[in-house]
């Protein structure tokens, strides 16, 4: 599998240049690279360069963020802000966020970020074939794996977003989610320093997906480590994992990749974008397509082996979010959009072992004083 | 869970029928008369033995019932001393045969059964390889014993040499004495068959739940997939054909073997030209033993061999040369297959997460893998070359009772019980020796239509999957593993209905034989002799196959059967094919018509019939 472009772009930023770069590819990105571009940009470089098929996109980086708040002079404006704040007070801590978002959201980006991200976003359409491609512009926390670090604010996420000037707007939006009154106050409360945060902001190109959904590679009710579990519905993967629809279930086997289990639910709902907003929105599914099989049988064999590649890259079962795209044909059409470890079962252990690594003989023994029970 | 009382069942008898139990033997019924047996059968569950019996049993067939019901159960219960199952009673309703696993339910008891069981089983897994060899020796010369079995015309004078050489025993003696060697090579070849299966099943059953705990959702499919044999006996005939089509292109022949499908023909035609003469040799070589093949599972005496209608190996030859001329190659991928079984096998290893685990996955593997060719190859030797043989001799057994006028057609003999036969031929040689009428020859007939009659309407009645009182627990290690009695199906037979009308059903559900998804066209072969109509692609429904339906696999893009599980022939062969095969279905070809599209799901399990 390759990157849809097929092709990695040159780096934006000069490799002599001492100094992290303000802006960066997902495929330069690595597990390691939490530091620079956040948990979700990283784990998304990680997976381009395991060779999973990944839409496209790059990050401003935590050095952009830190020379987005230095340049415009906001670190000054809110350490005068945030002086007065009081943590009990949630009225004032409110005002005091909406005069920080105001201000972040109002100042521009220095020239020379500017140039990078238009360079970046114009490479991208290039990529992809599409001018003025729309995209999903999100925050990557750095600190998104701690505990307690998924306050409000950092999983602000805008789809379908198009044109240079509204990525740098959203981009900065996302920034400024840092500010919500919550945020302020719980890190006031933990005792965080408002100049250590550190953000980074992914512009990734949205996945027009004609079906999406989430797919395990254990079996998430009782831990079977031999198969991959795919739920999926039409359009976007929102009413998959929000748990709106009861999305069709496919039960694959990991092994020989053949689909062992499926349940073709009635999906009423489902969410695509509104050509007039241009936002992500629940449309009821035509009566005549809420009994159909959401993801062809290819697909879900292809899925299924991009799952078992993903889970081999990490040596451990994933918990993994994918979509098919409905502008590109088939064998290049599936997309990965988020991987992350399962964290249900790989805390226990294998289902009820029961091997005590004896004689065949011994076991035979015990299994056939136990018996099997029968209800 | 509920099921009918057996008794109940019983009572209906199909009008018309009413007497039919002296067609089967009297400890096989479920009784009134006798308050503590009564009391045992109504709190026993008792399960249709559909695997094996499709179709009701002729009073003769169950002597293979019989066979088995004491095999199986002295082996678990008197020899090896499983210490927590006895045997497995029997009972019959209407033909239909119900078994029953006996536990042991003292515990104490269990306990002391332990040590002996270790001992005596212990013995035959460790040395499973020499005692296998011992078995196969008793096992042909039980067969040569058969084979050379003489069932004696009775002659209006005695050979002279009985006089000469002093013989003192005439051939009506021989009659019945051969009669009973007959019956008894049969019993003792069933001793055979049970020698190691037991032992042979539990080793497969418990590497199945081992597997099975490690990976719930692991089809048993693809456990059977890591044990089962490449090179196993039972495709052998089936080599032999292939072997004869190169020979019949080699030779420049296949002309004539394709001419046409009636094997009589073909061989005259044969026996007129040397490079024939040459092939003829060549088949004659192939036919012993392996065109003793029966055409169905072997169990009835219906299931024809090879040898019987070599129309069937003929037809399946004339495929082979055909796909000899089109270039195709007829060799088994032999080597894919197994490296397809070592890469499941080693993935499924890897995916285990302790040592501990993988070290009882192994011992599990390695006594599996130990034990698993004689589960597959007891076939050969019993149910077909052992049967074919011997059904043979029981006609020539009918030829003399026809002969005698006891019967009017060979065919009868099945619808009298083994005993019963023996009792007619003492009444046919004791009035042969006097020179004067059997008494049978007005009574047999009479009752022999009454019989037919009687089976007719067993053929259609439908035997409830279960009766009785549901178990809570199941040790029998063929119960489980055989016929399938887990929680999922004893929740299916509690739920069948009888269908009102099956050409309202659209969907069926059977066991997954061999991954994968196929939509076709499908053609209901009832028996073996209706494969040549198949064509290319087509999906094959059947009662069951065994391996002398092997030519027919060449051409089908799928298979469904009635009966069978996971190692059944379908099941095996299909995934060596990589087609899919749903078995086990109880009634497809009731309810698949040809000509019908159906959409058959070799990974669930589901059939659709799509229009």
């Amino acid at each position: 599998m390759t990157s849809a472009a097929g092709v990695m772009e040159q780096a934006p930023v000069d490799a002599a240049n001492v100094a992290p770069p303000a802006v960066c590819w997902f495929e330069e990105c690595r597990r390691d690279s939490v530091p620079l571009v956040g948990g979700k940009c990283s784990s998304l470089g990680e997976l381009i360069n395991a060779g999973v098929r990944v839409p496209p996109g790059f990050a401003l980086t935590t050095e952009g963020y830190r020379r987005f708040m230095a340049e415009a002079g906001i670190n000054r404006e809110l350490e005068s802000l945030l002086a007065g704040a009081d943590q009990r007070d949630i009225d004032g801590l409110e005002e005091i966020s909406v005069k920080i978002r105001a201000l972040i959201e109002a100042r521009p980006f220095s020239v020379e970020i500017e140039d990078l991200v238009a360079e970046c976003y114009r490479k991208l359409a290039l990529r992809c074939c599409m001018p003025a491609v729309p995209v999903a512009v999100r925050s990557s926390a750095t600190a998104e794996d701690l505990p307690g670090a998924s306050f409000a604010g950092q999983q602000d996420t805008y789809l379908w977003i198009r044109g240079v000037d509204e990525v740098l707007h959203h981009m900065r939006r996302c920034i400024s989610s840092l500010y919500t009154g919550r945020a302020i106050a719980y890190r006031a409360n933990k005792g965080y320093a408002s100049d250590k945060m550190a953000m980074s902001v992914g512009v990734q190109k949205m996945a027009n997906s004609v079906t999406a959904g989430v797919m395990f590679t254990i079996h998430p009710a009782n831990g079977d480590r031999s198969v991959i579990v795919i739920d999926s519905n039409f359009g976007f993967g929102e009413s998959v994992v929000s748990g709106e629809v009861t999305p069709d279930h496919f039960v694959v086997n990991k092994v020989t990749l053949d689909i062992i289990d499926r349940t073709i639910s009635q999906k009423q709902i489902c969410y695509t974008v509104d050509p007039k907003t241009q936002t992500s929105q629940a449309f009821e599914v035509p009566f005549e397509r809420q009994k159909v099989q959401s993801l062809i049988d290819d697909e879900i064999t292809e899925l299924a082996w991009m799952g078992k590649q993903i889970e081999k890259h990490y040596g451990r079962p994933m918990d993994i979010e994918w979509a098919v795209d409905k502008d590109l044909p088939a064998g290049g059409n599936i997309f990965i959009l988020q991987a992350r470890p399962e964290t249900v079962w790989s805390e226990k252990s294998q289902s009820a072992s029961t091997g005590s690594g004896g004689s065949a003989m011994d076991y035979i023994l015990s299994s056939l004083l136990t018996g099997k029970k029968v209800s | 869970m509920k099921f009918p009382v057996p008794h109940d069942i019983k009572a209906k008898t199909i009008p018309g029928t009413e007497g039919w139990e002296r067609m089967y033997p009297y400890q096989y019924q479920f009784v009134t008369d006798d308050p503590v047996r009564n009391q045992y059968e109504k709190e026993t569950f008792w399960f249709y033995d559909g695997l094996h019996y499709p179709e009701p049993l002729y009073p003769f067939d169950t002597i293979w019932d019989e066979a088995w019901f004491l095999a199986l159960s002295q082996f678990n219960n008197r020899i090896f001393m499983v210490p927590p199952v006895r045997g497995v009673d029997h009972r019959m309703i209407n033909g239909y045969p119900y078994i029953s696993p006996v536990p042991v339910k003292d515990p104490a008891e269990i306990d002391s059964r332990v040590p002996n069981f270790m001992e005596r089983a212990g013995y035959y897994y460790k040395n499973w390889d020499a005692l296998e060899a011992k078995w196969k020796v008793k096992m042909e010369a039980t067969i040569r014993e058969l084979e050379a079995l003489q069932i004696p015309r009775l002659a209006e004078m005695e050979d002279i040499s009985v006089v000469t050489d002093a013989i003192g025993e005439s051939k009506g003696y021989h009659l019945l004495k051969n009669y009973d060697d007959l019956i008894n090579l049969g019993i003792k070849c069933w001793q055979y068959h049970f020698e190691f299966l037991n032992l042979g099943y539990a080793a497969y059953v418990f590497f199945l739940d081992f597997a099975q705990k490690l990976f719930p959702s692991i089809p048993p499919q693809r456990v059977t997939q890591m044990i089962s044999g490449i090179d196993v006996i039972m495709y052998q005939p089936d080599e032999e054909l292939k072997k004869l089509a190169r020979r019949a292109v080699e030779l420049g022949v296949d002309s004539v073997i394709t001419f046409s499908p009636e094997w009589t023909v073909v061989e005259a035609a044969l026996k007129k030209l040397p490079k024939g003469v040459e092939w003829l040799t060549s088949l004659a070589l192939a036919r012993e033993p392996w065109f003793n093949i029966s055409t169905g599972t072997g169990w009835f005496h219906h299931d024809r061999s090879w040898n019987d209608q070599m129309n069937v190996p003929l037809s399946g030859i004339a495929t082979y040369i055909g796909k000899v001329k089109q270039g195709i190659s007829l060799d088994r991928p032999t080597e894919k297959v197994r490296a397809e079984r070592d890469r499941i096998t080693a993935e499924y290893r890897d995916l285990i997460e302790k040592d501990e685990d993988r070290k009882q996955f192994d011992e599990l593997l390695g006594c599996a893998k130990t034990v698993f060719p004689y589960v597959e190859n007891h076939l050969f030797y019993v149910e077909h070359w052992f049967h074919s043989v011997f059904w043979n001799k029981m006609r020539e057994v009918g030829v003399i009772m026809k002969e005698h006028g006891v019967i009017e057609e060979v065919e009868d003999i099945w619808l009298l019980r083994r005993d019963e036969i023996k009792s007619a031929l003492w009444d046919i040689v004791t009035a042969w020796a006097t020179g004067v009428t059997p008494r049978g020859t007005m009574t047999w007939p009479k009752e022999i239509l009454w019989r037919k009659g009687v089976m007719q309407k067993f053929k259609e009645w439908s035997p409830p999957p279960a009766i009785g009182t549901a178990p809570e627990v199941i040790q029998e290690p063929f119960t489980i593993v055989l016929w399938g009695v887990t929680n999922k199906s004893l929740a299916d037979w509690a739920s069948v209905q009888e269908v009102k009308d099956p050409s309202s059903i659209t969907e069926l559900k059977g066991f997954a034989g061999s991954p994968g998804i196929v939509e076709g066209k499908a053609r209901v072969c009832r028996t073996v002799s209706e494969v040549g109509q198949l064509q290319e692609g087509e999906i094959l429904v059947a009662p069951t196959t065994s391996p002398s339906w092997a030519p027919a696999f060449a051409k089908i893009g799928a298979c469904v059967t009635d009966v069978g599980g996971v190692m059944s022939h379908a099941a095996i062969v299909c995934r060596e094919y990589g087609m899919p095969a749903v078995v086990g279905t109880g009634h497809a070809t009731k309810i698949i018509k040809t000509g019908m599209m159906i959409r058959v799901d070799g990974s669930t399990g589901a059939i659709t019939i799509t229009r």
